[in-house]
C-alpha cells in the first residue's frame, strides 16, 4: 500500500517538475510572441513603424539600453538590483569628457578612464553590499545613484562637453557597411555573456549565488567575490553604454541616463529573470529590451504624450513582476 | 485530585505529515491547577502536540476537549480567546515597547473605546500590581529589549496571566536561561499555579521536570506511553519510559576495520557555544554524535568546516594541520559537511540535479575556466545511477524530488567533491523508511572505500545502530564516549542530560566518569 502511495507521489512530482519546465518554456515563448504581436499592432497603427529607417532607429536606441541591461540582469540574477546604472553612465562619461576634451588625454586612454570609472563605482556598490553589509543593494545602489549624479553635475558645473575625437565616437557613430558598430557590440556582448554564464565556472557560480547564497557558501563558492564581480560588471556595462551614447550624440551631459535603470529593470523582468534570484537567461533579456524599445517607439510614432509612455512602462513592470510571482508559485508547486 | 477537575483532555490525536506519522492516537489529561510535564526524545512528537493545542496545526483525527468544550477547527486566535496561551522558545515581544505596552499588547485598556484612546495610567497601575503580585522586580516602564532573556520571559508570562489564560504552555522555557534565571522562572510558575492557572511544561531537562511538575506524560515515537505521578516516580523511571524500545534490525551496519587516523580535532572552542571539543576519527569508522537539540553538535560541525568562525582549536587531516577559515578551506582539506537543512543550506531547489551535483569544486570540470559540459553530464549520470536516484533525467529540478532523493543529490554533490571525511547532520530527517536504509547503505559504502564518517543524529536508535563509536554532547561539551557495544539508550540519555545516575545501571562504565568530570 505504502509503496503504491510513494510511487504515485513520485509520479506526481515528476509531472510537476515537467510542468515547471514547460511553464518556463511557455513563458519564454510568450515573451517572444508578445514582441511580435506588439510589432504587428504598431505596424497596423502607424504606417511609419515597419520601415528600415524606423527600425534602425529603434535598434540604435535599444543598443544603449541593451548594454545597461546586461549588468542589471546579473544584479537581478543574484537577487539584487542596481539602481545606479543611469548615474554611473553619466558620471563615467563626464569624467571621460573632462580628461579627453578639457585635458586633452589620448582618446584610447580616455575610453579606458570611462570604463574604469564605471567599473570602480560598480565595485563600490559591491563593497557596500559585501563588506559594509548594507541590508539590500536597493539601498546601496540608490545612494550611489544620488552620489554619482551629484558629482556628475558638479564637475563641470552642469555644463555638457562635446567635440570628441573620432576614436571616442567610434562605437556610437560608425557603421560597418550598413550595420552600426553598436549593433555588433551588442551582439558580441550578449553572445559573450551567454557563454560566460553557461560555460564558465564563474558564470555558474553567479547562478548558484542567486539561487541560494547560504548553500553556495557552504559549497565553497566565494559568494562575496561573486557579488563584487557582478556589481563591477554592472558598473562597467553602464559606462560602456555611456560610451555608445556619447558617440552617437557626440556629447556627454550630466543628466544623461536618467530613468535608464527603470527601463533596464523592466527589460530584465519581462525577459523572465526572477526578482527572487537564480532564474533567467541573458538571451531573453534582449527580447525584453526590444519589447520596451518597440513600445516606446510605437507610442512616439502615434504622438502619444510622454506622460502616457511613462505610465505604460510602469504598468508593464508591474504586470511582468506579477507574472514572475505567479510563475514562482507554479515552480514551487504550491497553490 | 479527582478526574472531575479535568481542564484538558486529548483522545486519539493522530497527525500525519507527508511520509511521517508524527502523532499516533495520543491521549493527554491535564487537571486544572496542576503543572503538567511533557517529556520525550527529540522527534517524539512534543512540538507537534503543542501545535495541536495552539491551533497551529489541526489533528487528522481525535478530539480535544478543553474547559467544557470540544475544540474543533482551532485557530491560534481562537486558542487565545478560550484561554490557551503559549510561550515559545523564541519570545514574542516587541523589544522597542515598554513592559507595560507589551503586557497589554492587543488588549489595551481604552479611555474612549470608539476612538481608541489609551488609558495609559490605568494600564501602568495594573501592570505594576501584576508584577508585584508575581513578585517580579521589573520596572514596568523599562524597554523590554533592554531586559535579560529571563525577565523577558516573565513579561510574556505576565501577558499570558493578564489575558486570563486558563492554561499556559511553556515550550522549553529554560533552554536559554541561566540557572539563576531558571530558578526565578520556577518561582513564577509556582505563583501562577497559585492563581489557579494550569501550566503545561515541556522540557528536555528531566531534573526540572522532577522538581516542578505534579504529573508527567511521556511521549515516545509519536505515542503517549505513560502518565506518571511525579511524587511516586524518579528521573530513572522517566528515562526508561522515554527510551524503552528495542532497536529493530533496521540498520544494515557494516563493520570495517578502522584504518589510520584521518581527522583529529583538538581544543575546539567557540565562546558560549563550544567548550574544548576534542576527538579523533579514523578511516573506515562511523563516529556518532548524540545529544539533545541545542547540545552543540551542529555547531561543532559548523566550526570544524568553517561555516561558523571558531575562537580556537586545531584540526588535523591525515596527520597534517589544516587552517580552515571558510567552507572553501574545508572542502580543499577533503571534509564534506552535509547540512541538516537540505532546502535552505544544501541545495539550490530551482536548479537541476546536474547543477547541484557538480556545484562543489566545479572547477575540476573546467579547463582555463571553460566548463566541459559533457563531463559534467557524464559524471552526474554515472553517480545518479550508482545512487539509484529516482529522477527522469539529471535536468530535473531538484525542488521537485522527494526528500530521500534530494538527500541523494546532496550526497552526490559531496561524493563528486572527492572528500575523504563526511559529516552528516541528521542524514535521514524527513525522509521515508526505505530511503533511510539506502542512506545507511551509502554510509557503509563510504567507510568501505576508506572514508571517515561522522553522523549527527537525534534519533537515538539510529546513532546507536550506525555508529562504531558514539560521543555524547551536552551544552557545548563532550560528556561521554561509548563504543557501540558499551552504549545503551539509558547511558546516552544520562550523558545527554548530564545527570549523574542515582543508581548504577549495569555497566555505566567509562561514560560515567566523563559525565562526572
Amino acid at each position: 500500500m505504502a509503496e503504491v502511495g510513494n510511487a504515485a507521489l513520485a509520479a506526481a512530482r515528476v509531472r510537476a517538475g515537467r510542468n515547471a519546465a514547460m511553464t518556463e518554456r511557455i513563458y519564454q515563448l510568450g515573451v517572444l510572441i508578445s514582441l511580435i504581436l506588439l510589432g504587428g499592432v504598431m505596424t497596423l497603427l502607424s504606417p511609419r513603424f515597419l520601415t528600415v529607417d524606423n527600425l534602425m532607429n529603434v535598434a540604435s536606441q535599444a543598443a544603449v539600453s541593451a548594454i545597461v541591461s546586461i549588468g542589471m540582469f546579473l544584479a537581478i540574477l543574484t537577487a539584487g538590483i542596481d539602481l545606479s546604472v543611469g548615474s554611473i553612465l553619466a558620471l563615467s562619461t563626464m569624467v571621460m569628457g573632462v580628461v579627453c576634451v578639457n585635458w586633452g588625454l589620448n582618446p584610447y586612454a580616455s575610453i579606458a578612464v570611462c570604463l574604469g570609472t564605471g567599473s570602480l563605482l560598480g565595485f563600490l556598490n559591491g563593497i557596500m553590499l559585501t563588506k559594509l553589509r548594507l541590508p539590500h543593494p536597493f539601498i546601496s545602489t540608490l545612494g550611489m545613484q544620488k552620489m554619482a549624479r551629484g558629482i556628475a553635475l558638479v564637475i563641470t558645473a552642469a555644463a555638457p562637453i562635446s567635440m570628441f575625437p573620432a576614436q571616442v565616437q567610434f562605437l556610437g557613430n560608425n557603421s560597418v557597411g550598413r550595420v552600426p558598430v553598436s549593433f555588433i557590440l551588442v551582439g558580441v556582448l550578449y553572445g559573450g555573456m551567454f557563454l560566460f554564464l553557461t560555460r564558465t565556472t564563474v558564470g555558474r557560480h553567479i547562478y548558484a549565488v542567486g539561487g541560494n547564497k547560504e548553500a553556495s557558501r557552504l559549497s565553497g563558492i566565494k559568494v562575496n567575490t561573486i557579488l563584487n564581480l557582478v556589481y563591477t560588471i554592472s558598473g562597467f556595462t553602464a559606462a560602456l553604454a555611456g560610451l555608445v551614447l556619447a558617440g552617437r550624440v557626440n556629447a556627454v551631459y550630466p543628466l544623461a541616463g536618467i530613468d535608464y535603470e527603470t527601463d533596464a529593470i523592466a527589460a530584465v523582468i519581462i525577459g523572465g529573470a526572477s526578482f527572487f534570484g537564480g532564474v533567467g537567461t541573458i538571451g531573453n533579456t534582449i527580447i525584453g529590451v526590444l519589447l520596451i524599445a518597440v513600445l516606446r517607439n510605437g507610442l512616439n510614432l502615434m504622438n502619444v504624450d510622454s506622460a502616457y509612455q511613462t505610465f505604460s512602462i510602469g504598468a508593464v513592470i508591474i504586470i511582468a513582476v506579477y507574472v514572475d510571482v505567479l510563475r514562482q508559485r507554479v515552480m514551487k508547486g504550491g497553490k | 485530585m479527582e478526574n472531575n477537575n479535568v481542564l484538558l483532555k486529548l483522545e486519539g490525536i493522530t497527525k500525519r505529515f507527508p511520509g511521517v506519522k508524527a502523532l499516533s492516537a495520543v491521549g493527554l489529561e491535564v487537571i486544572a491547577g496542576e503543572v503538567h510535564g511533557i517529556v520525550g526524545e527529540n522527534g517524539a512528537g512534543k512540538s507537534t502536540l503543542i501545535k495541536m493545542l495552539t491551533g497551529a496545526h489541526l489533528p487528522d483525527s481525535g478530539t480535544i476537549w478543553f474547559d467544557g468544550h470540544f475544540l474543533k477547527d482551532l485557530t491560534p486566535r481562537k486558542a487565545m480567546q478560550i484561554g490557551i496561551a503559549c510561550i515559545y522558545q523564541e519570545l514574542n515581544l516587541i523589544p522597542h515597547l515598554t513592559v507595560v505596552e507589551n503586557i497589554f499588547l492587543g488588549r489595551e485598556i481604552r479611555r474612549v473605546s470608539a476612538l481608541g484612546i489609551l488609558n495609559r495610567k490605568e494600564m501602568a497601575e495594573k501592570a505594576t500590581q501584576l508584577l508585584l503580585d508575581l513578585g517580579l522586580s521589573i520596572s514596568p516602564q523599562a524597554r523590554t529589549g533592554s531586559l535579560g532573556i529571563g525577565h523577558q520571559q516573565m513579561v510574556e508570562i505576565c501577558r499570558a496571566v493578564w489575558s486570563n489564560a486558563k492554561m499556559i504552555i511553556m515550550d522549553e522555557p529554560t533552554s536559554s536561561l541561566s540557572e539563576k534565571e531558571a530558578e526565578d522562572l520556577f518561582r513564577i510558575v509556582a505563583q501562577v499555579k497559585a492563581r489557579g492557572v494550569t501550566v503545561l511544561f515541556i522540557s528536555h531537562r528531566l531534573d526540572e521536570i522532577r522538581a516542578n511538575c505534579d504529573r508527567v506524560t511521556v511521549l515516545r515515537d509519536g505515542q503517549s506511553v505513560a502518565q506518571v505521578d511525579m511524587a511516586e516516580s524518579s528521573v530513572d523511571d522517566l528515562i526508561k519510559l522515554m527510551v524503552g524500545r528495542d532497536i529493530q534490525n533496521k540498520y544494515p551496519k557494516v563493520r570495517v576495520p578502522a584504518g589510520e587516523e584521518i581527522l583529529s580535532v583538538e581544543g575546539l572552542n567557540r565562546k558560549g557555544v563550544l567548550h574544548d571539543i576534542s576527538f579523533r576519527l579514523r578511516a573506515g569508522e562511523v563516529l556518532g554524535f548524540a545529544g539533545l537539540v541545542g547540545a552543540g553538535r551542529t555547531e561543532t560541525a559548523r566550526a570544524i568546516t568553517g561555516a561558523d568562525p571558531k575562537d580556537s582549536g586545531v584540526i588535523l587531516v591525515q596527520g597534517g594541520e589544516v587552517k580552515i577559515r571558510s567552507p572553501r578551506d574545508s572542502i580543499d582539506a577533503g571534509i564534506a559537511f552535509l547540512t541538516e537543512d537540505r532546502k535552505e543550506q544544501g541545495l539550490i531547489l530551482i536548479q537541476s540535479v546536474m547543477f547541484n551535483s557538480t556545484m562543489v569544486k566545479l572547477e575540476q570540470y573546467a579547463k582555463f575556466g571553460i566548463l566541459g559540459l559533457k563531463s559534467i553530464r557524464v559524471n552526474t549520470e554515472r553517480l545518479a545511477e550508482e545512487l539509484q536516484l529516482r529522477t527522469p533525467s539529471v535536468d530535473m529540478m531538484v525542488g521537485k524530488l522527494s526528500g530521500g532523493n534530494q538527500q541523494k543529490v546532496v550526497i552526490a554533490k559531496w561524493l563528486l567533491s572527492k572528500a575523504k571525511i563526511f559529516i552528516f547532520d541528521e542524514p535521514t530527517r524527513g525522509i521515508d523508511v526505505g530511503a533511510k536504509v539506502e542512506v545507511y547503505k551509502l554510509i557503509n559504502q563510504l567507510v568501505e572505500s576508506g572514508a571517515g564518517v561522522i553522523i549527527i543524529c537525534s534519533e537515538m536508535d539510529e546513532v546507536m545502530g550506525m555508529s562504531d563509536r558514539i560521543l555524547v554532547m551536552h551544552e557545548g561539551r563532550i560528556t561521554a564516549e561509548f563504543t557501540q557495544e558499551e552504549a545503551t539508550q539509558e547511558k546516552i540519555m544520562y550523558a545527554a542530560s548530564n545527570i549523574k545516575a542515582d543508581r548504577d545501571p549495569a555497566g555505566m562504565g567509562a561514560g560515567r566518569e566523563l559525565v562526572n568530570q
